[in-house]
């Protein structure tokens, strides 16, 4: 019994048998490509001393001056922050501290700042909120994001996710889920102060957002009718909203799910301490500045609790460069990784002089 | 008719006994015999291959899930389906399913491949006799009890027992090249009931046509109950040191995934002390969340941790066996592919039996190779013959006449030498054939006559070729043969002994022995393979009683073979030396050098063969094994007669340690007998110590010569020295059915497929055409394969170790509520998709150092032994690589933005590592490092671009785009990529500037392509070391 096997048995599931055909006397000489042979063209860089001090010096030369151009930028930008939380029992918010959702009257407080430069180009507004876990698993998941697309099953429907926000008094809320729920709820006014008269200043609330949200992502119950009381029927506003989601705002572009306030709270931060945009102050004329220096004052709303969560609250005024908002960091990294690069190539170049003609000279031994 | 027969055969490691009565062709029992219960015996169809249509998917996922790995993720996979997990069931269901698609396509064309052979060797004709006509099936339709005819080069269908030959003495030869690998003829001879029964008509009562050749028997064994089914299925499986290394890194991963997820569940429920922080206003239970009695707070607890293991268990790469597996398959291509490995004259090329091996052919520290066939040829030619102290050398051959130094003999001298040749035509094994068609044999190119002599032994058929060349006389002679030393008993009653001559000259006592002895001595010494020949006359009266003694031993039912040894032991005594004959083997090309070439990259060779010390020994110098200035040590039986083992063994230890200090070279020469003394437990049990002693000696030898071998005791000294304390990895290599114990035994089996039949080459894990392809084999393919598959298991546990460390250390961030950092889509696809080309072309295509170089350069080979890629310095190394890249990844600042943010650095960063490491571009590198860039992007685009109806969430929409359209995430992305590879490349500067690593000094030499492995020796250290 001679057969040729070479199929062989195999434990585990390994590989072993190689599926060459093992016949004997035929010759099976292997073709001669470059590709067989491993001997395909190839570019074969050395990374030697010598090559890598050149790049070394021009990372370097290159993100040094990155850095500074970032670093100056970011401190050009103009940027004022207030805590409003009132935990300091000075603070004028101090008396609303322990509010809860819905007072009435909701509890009001005034601070006064002063601006001690003008702010000279657009300038961002925004509220920001610390030690509030919006990336918490529970949290973030719990929305429903066909709901905020306008499906009207899923508006009747919403999604299990929502538990415990999906169902009130037998009813689906719109919009269901723990993130909408907790939509945040302070109305901040800002006032200029001119020799005691305060004068508001408009606060821009639309261009907030992203524009695929509020165009695409987010959008209102479809029907026959544009008035949102009728497509939202059937369902009940969020537990700790004072009003539906249909009476969000007055105008209809920026009312129901397309609020672009509730699309901004809908997009969930990352870290426990986080900003979001909530009001822009467009430039007027090109003859003054958005925000002179001088006194304003703050006037808050205070709706939004938490001291329970030991939180805190602040608001945000910031001009932006072509680089976003103030980001010391980012140009500092840039001058630091820089620095210890320019610093390597110094310091491989000594080496390579040193050591460099002592290698090349080395015999090797067998 | 009724066969009874007991029969005993080896199955693995059980012994069976089996009893069988087989009534032949299918007759109805005698009325009267004891009841007969017919059994059913299977029929003769072979199945070697594993699945069939049916069971291939049931069976095949079963073998897999098997394995530790699949069934993690398996397990890992009904988490997730099961309990409320932070990922979706698909991120490790979809690389799980991709894994075992691949394995089982690849295993399903494997099966494929077998089915085929199969079904080759089923559908085969065979002739066999049914109610007395011969009919023709096919072989698998046979059954136990089937008569079979089988005509003259066919081959046996199944295990029959022989009834009948058209030879008239009921014998037949028969070669089993396909079960031992021994290519000989062997003699069977028929049942004795049987074997008048020359034609159908006798055994059946029919027909009486009868070819040439033709023999019958009645099928015993059938299908995979043959000896030869039996033995294809044991064979073990060997693995790797790479292997094991890699197994061993993954149990590390799974510790430190496991106390990863311990350690975020406790401090999950430390941070969630606090009512306001586990419940917050704005972030509150469901009803059933809140139950509180302890049983379900402990299952809570205990979903908890499987969460954090689910969200981690990405640190174990899914994709890692597969690639590996898909690595070394293809892999073995290219030694396969290998023009330079490629045999001419045979039209062979290497045959990669087992990929599972490869990289171990970088890790070799000891080549035990065989001797005759391996080393040299095996392809003898007659030398010379010394009869009574006159040496007739074939040169001086002119017309048939021999001519001689001595121009004068006398009668007596003439007798003698008539006598000589006489015993060199009778005491053999040497068959002749006419027909010459059948390979293995070796052929007789003489003039006009194409007479093939086959013969187990190639020293015979040189012998007889070169007596035929003197005398012309031999043709066709039928000789009965014996062993080594062969008996011919003949008419005139002499006795001719031929042997090797330490057996031979115990035996003589008369003769010019001193003559032939130096003779023979000078011949062994170089190189020459010699036998003695000796003769005895007995008288009548003595042959009667030698006759007596070996029938008497012959017919022993008990000890059979100690019995015929003793008798002829008895018989051979007081012989009369006739010569000695020289037969040379020569060694194969490039030997020589390929033995250099494997000791300058520090492995020891040891030759293991079955010759005399002296011919043996010849042979090592001429391969330069040993050289001139290599100091000998002899642990022969000689010495060991001299003084005591121990003394010898104390002795030489001394030896060797006192002078290891100088760069002395020593070479061992042990011998069969000594080493079985060594190997022989003592009495008091201190066995261990003569063991210790003998390998410490061996380790500071460069060369072990181990004469007078038998195969099994081959397989011991590889035993041995796999076994000792170092644990070093061992590649046998040799030619011959003796050679495939230790071919088996070894870490690496490298079988020639040479002139001893393919035995060795079949039991083999490779099979290359000669010995000097070894030297490619080992320091150029052995040594890529490594590189190649270290790196790769390195940069998996690398490139997961990157991916998953953002995800604990955001867990610090988000309330340990076990919130994933990055989306579905790039967790599912990050292992099967994103990363994972660039790197099995690399572990493909990587050339550190160009082919040329590694030739040229054996001493590179020490640079990677002792698993130097995958020692835990470099592991570690790796790992706080990852460890130091995901935390730069981090330091970053909507939720899905920031993982996005995250995951883009992170595919470019460790493509770049990989590009970094890349030191041979081809265009597939090219494409495939750069290609799989733009797919993330591509696909990113894509995933973010579109509101994809069939997902129930929509948070990556326009993620990406925002992303890039922001300034400072270029930025960030591009400092972040930096800062990650930083470190790399200056330790690779560094590394290549200080370290002594004879690979980075030949490349900074000679201006070849960088080689980094992490500097083991190097005067600065590393960042993270």
């Amino acid at each position: 019994m001679a057969v040729n096997y070479n199929a062989k048995e195999e434990a585990d599931g390994h590989p072993s048998g190689v599926g060459v055909p093992g016949g004997a006397g035929k010759s099976r000489k292997p073709d001669n490509t470059a590709f067989k042979q491993q001997r395909l063209p190839a570019w074969q860089p050395i990374l030697t001393a010598g090559t890598v001090l050149p790049a070394f010096f021009i990372i370097g030369l290159i993100f040094i001056p990155i850095g500074i151009g970032i670093f100056v930028t970011s401190n050009n930008i103009r940027e004022y922050e207030i805590d409003y939380t009132g935990t300091d029992s000075s603070s004028p918010c101090n008396k609303c501290l322990n509010v809860s959702w819905n007072s009435t009257p909701p509890c009001t407080c005034t601070i006064n700042f002063t601006l001690d430069q003008p702010f000279e180009t657009n300038v961002f507004m925004y509220y920001g909120l610390s030690n509030f876990y919006q990336n918490h698993r529970r949290y973030v998941k719990s929305r429903d994001d066909s709901q905020l697309n306008g499906d009207n099953n899923s508006l009747l429907h919403p999604s299990k996710e929502c538990e415990p926000y999906s169902m009130s008094e037998n009813k689906p809320i719109a919009p269901c889920g723990a993130i909408a729920n907790s939509m945040f709820n302070d109305t901040l006014e800002l006032f200029r102060i001119d020799n005691e008269t305060r004068t508001p200043i408009t606060l821009n609330k639309k261009g907030i957002a992203w524009w695929t949200d509020k165009n695409v992502k987010f959008r209102n119950p479809s029907g026959n009718t544009n008035n949102l009381t009728a497509l939202f029927q059937g369902t009940t506003k969020p537990v700790n909203w004072p009003k539906p989601v249909y009476m969000l705002d007055s105008e209809t572009d920026n009312n129901g799910f397309i609020n672009e306030d509730f699309i901004v709270w809908m997009r969930t931060a990352a870290l426990p301490t986080f900003r979001k945009l909530y009001r822009l102050i467009e430039r007027k004329n090109n003859l003054q500045p958005t925000l002179q220096a001088g006194k304003y004052s703050l006037d808050i709303t205070y709706n939004y609790p938490v001291h329970s969560f030991d939180g805190r609250k602040r608001m945000i005024l910031s001009t932006i460069s072509w680089m976003g908002g103030k980001n010391p960091f980012l140009g500092i990294a840039y001058i630091t990784v820089g620095s210890i690069c320019f610093f390597l190539g110094v310091v491989l170049l000594v080496i390579h002089h040193k050591y460099g003609n002592r290698n090349t000279s080395a015999d090797i031994p067998n | 008719m009724t066969l009874s027969f007991f029969l005993s055969q080896c199955a693995g490691e059980e012994n069976w006994v089996d009893n069988r009565t087989i009534y032949v062709g299918h007759r109805e029992p005698p009325s009267g015999t004891e009841a007969y219960i017919p059994q059913r015996y299977p029929d003769n169809r072979i199945v070697s291959s594993k699945y069939t249509f049916w069971n291939f998917v049931p069976k095949n996922l079963f073998e897999q899930f098997r394995r530790i790995a699949n069934f993690y993720f398996l397990i890992i996979f009904l988490v997730q389906l099961i309990i409320d997990t932070p990922t979706s069931p698909v991120t490790s269901g979809l690389p799980l399913f991709f894994v075992i698609t691949v394995t089982a396509i690849k295993q399903g064309y494997e099966d494929w491949l077998r089915h085929k052979a199969d079904n080759a060797m089923n559908q085969c004709p065979v002739h066999f006799i049914q109610h007395g006509k011969l009919v023709r099936k096919q072989s698998r339709k046979l059954r136990v009890g089937d008569i079979v005819m089988v005509k003259e080069d066919e081959t046996f269908p199944c295990d029959l027992i022989f009834l009948s030959s058209s030879r008239g003495d009921g014998t037949c030869f028969v070669t089993t090249a396909s079960l031992d690998g021994e290519s000989s003829h062997k003699t069977y001879y028929a049942v004795q009931d049987t074997k008048a029964f020359h034609n159908e008509q006798d055994i059946d009562a029919l027909h009486a046509t009868i070819e040439f050749f033709l023999v019958s028997g009645v099928a015993i064994y059938t299908g995979m109950e043959t000896k030869m089914a039996l033995n294809y299925q044991s064979k073990s499986q060997k693995r790797s040191a790479v292997e094991k290394s890699m197994n061993v890194f993954l149990i590390v991963y799974l510790c430190i995934l496991i106390s990863k997820a311990i350690i975020n569940t406790a401090l999950k429920y430390v941070w969630q002390s606090d009512p306001f922080r586990d419940e917050p206003w704005y972030n509150q239970k469901t009803e059933s969340e809140r139950k509180r009695n302890l049983v379900w707070k402990i299952t809570v607890a205990f979903t908890d941790f499987l969460a954090f293991m689910v969200l981690f268990n990405y640190i174990i790469p899914v994709s890692m066996y597969v690639t590996v597996e898909m690595q070394k398959f293809l892999g073995s291509y290219f030694l396969t592919w290998d023009e330079e490995m490629f045999d001419e004259d045979t039209g062979e090329g290497p045959l990669v039996n087992t990929s599972d091996l490869n990289e171990e052919l970088g890790q070799v520290e000891y080549v035990f190779t065989d001797k005759t066939g391996t080393l040299t040829e095996n392809n003898m030619e007659f030398i010379e013959c010394c009869i009574e102290g006159h040496v007739y050398i074939p040169h001086v051959i002119c017309n048939g006449q021999i001519l001689h130094d001595y121009k004068t003999y006398d009668k007596r001298e003439k007798w003698r030498e008539e006598l000589f040749f006489r015993a060199l035509c009778l005491c053999h094994t040497v068959q002749v054939k006419e027909d010459d068609n059948i390979d293995g044999l070796k052929k007789a190119q003489l003039s006009g006559r194409s007479c093939v002599y086959i013969s187990s032994s190639p020293d015979e058929v040189a012998l007889v070729e070169g007596i035929q060349r003197y005398v012309c006389n031999l043709i066709k002679i039928n000789f009965n043969h014996f062993k080594l030393r062969i008996l011919s008993l003949l008419g005139d009653i002499f006795l001719f002994c031929k042997g090797a001559d330490s057996s031979i000259f115990p035996r003589v006592t008369e003769g010019k022995i001193d003559q032939i002895r130096s003779r023979v001595e000078r011949n062994a010494v170089e190189g020459l393979r010699t036998l003695c020949v000796a003769y005895k006359k007995f008288t009548r009266k003595e042959y009667d009683s030698v006759c007596k003694l070996l029938q008497n031993a012959k017919l022993a039912l008990h000890d059979r073979e100690k019995k015929l040894a003793e008798a002829y032991e008895q018989i051979e005594k007081d012989l009369i030396l006739l010569g000695a004959t020289a037969v040379e083997d020569q060694l194969q090309e490039k030997a020589a050098d390929t033995i250099e070439a494997l000791q300058k990259a520090g492995i020891k060779v040891w030759v293991l063969t079955g010759d005399k010390m002296e011919t043996a020994a010849a042979t090592c110098y001429a391969c330069k094994l040993f050289r001139r200035n290599t100091q000998l040590l002899e642990l022969t039986t000689k010495k060991i007669e001299e003084q005591s083992l121990h003394d010898v063994l104390f002795d030489l230890s001394k030896t060797v340690l006192k002078l290891s200090t100088d760069m002395q070279d020593y070479g061992l020469i042990i011998d069969g007998a000594a080493l079985s003394l060594i190997m022989k437990p003592r009495e008091d049990g201190s066995s261990g110590n003569y063991r210790e002693r003998f390998l410490e000696i061996c380790r500071n030898c460069s060369a072990v010569l181990c004469c007078r071998m038998a195969p099994l005791q081959k397989a011991q000294i590889v035993k041995l020295i796999k076994l000792s304390k170092e644990h070093p990895i061992t590649l046998a290599i040799g030619d011959g059915a003796n050679d495939v114990s230790m071919i088996l035994e070894a870490h690496v089996g490298i079988g020639i497929t040479g002139k001893e039949g393919r035995q060795a080459a079949r039991n083999s894990d490779y099979a290359i055409p000669k010995f000097k392809h070894l030297k490619k084999m080992l320091l150029v393919h052995g040594h890529f394969y490594y590189v190649r598959i270290s790196e790769l298991v390195q940069y998996f546990f690398y490139k997961n170790v990157c991916f998953i460390f953002p995800q604990f250390l955001y867990q610090f961030f988000c309330g340990f509520s076990q919130q994933p950092l990055y989306d579905t889509a790039y967790l599912t696809l990050y292992n099967i998709s994103f990363t994972s080309l660039p790197i099995l072309l690399y572990s493909l295509m990587e050339q550190h150092v160009s082919t040329e170089m590694l030739k040229r350069e054996p001493s590179l080979y020490r640079d990677i032994t002792k698993n130097a890629l995958l020692r835990w310095r470099v592991f570690i190394y790796w790992t706080f690589l990852g460890l130091f890249d995901a935390v730069v990844f981090f330091l970053m600042f909507g939720n899905w933005t920031f993982g996005t943010l995250v995951f883009t650095v992170l595919v470019f960063t460790v493509t770049l590592k990989l590009a970094l490491d890349t030191h041979y571009w081809t265009w597939i590198n090219h494409f495939v490092i750069w290609g799989s860039l733009l797919f993330y992007v591509i696909f990113s685009l894509l995933w973010g671009g579109i509101i994809w109806p069939f997902l129930n969430y929509q948070r990556m929409y326009y993620v990406f785009m925002q992303m890039l359209s922001s300034g400072p995430a270029w930025l960030s992305i591009i400092l972040l990529i930096t800062v990650s590879l930083l470190p790399d490349v200056l330790k690779k500067v560094l590394c290549r500037q200080f370290s002594n690593l004879k690979t980075l000094i030949s490349v900074r030499q000679l201006s070849m392509p960088l080689f980094c492995i992490p500097c083991m020796y190097k005067t600065i250290t590393d960042p993270f070391q």
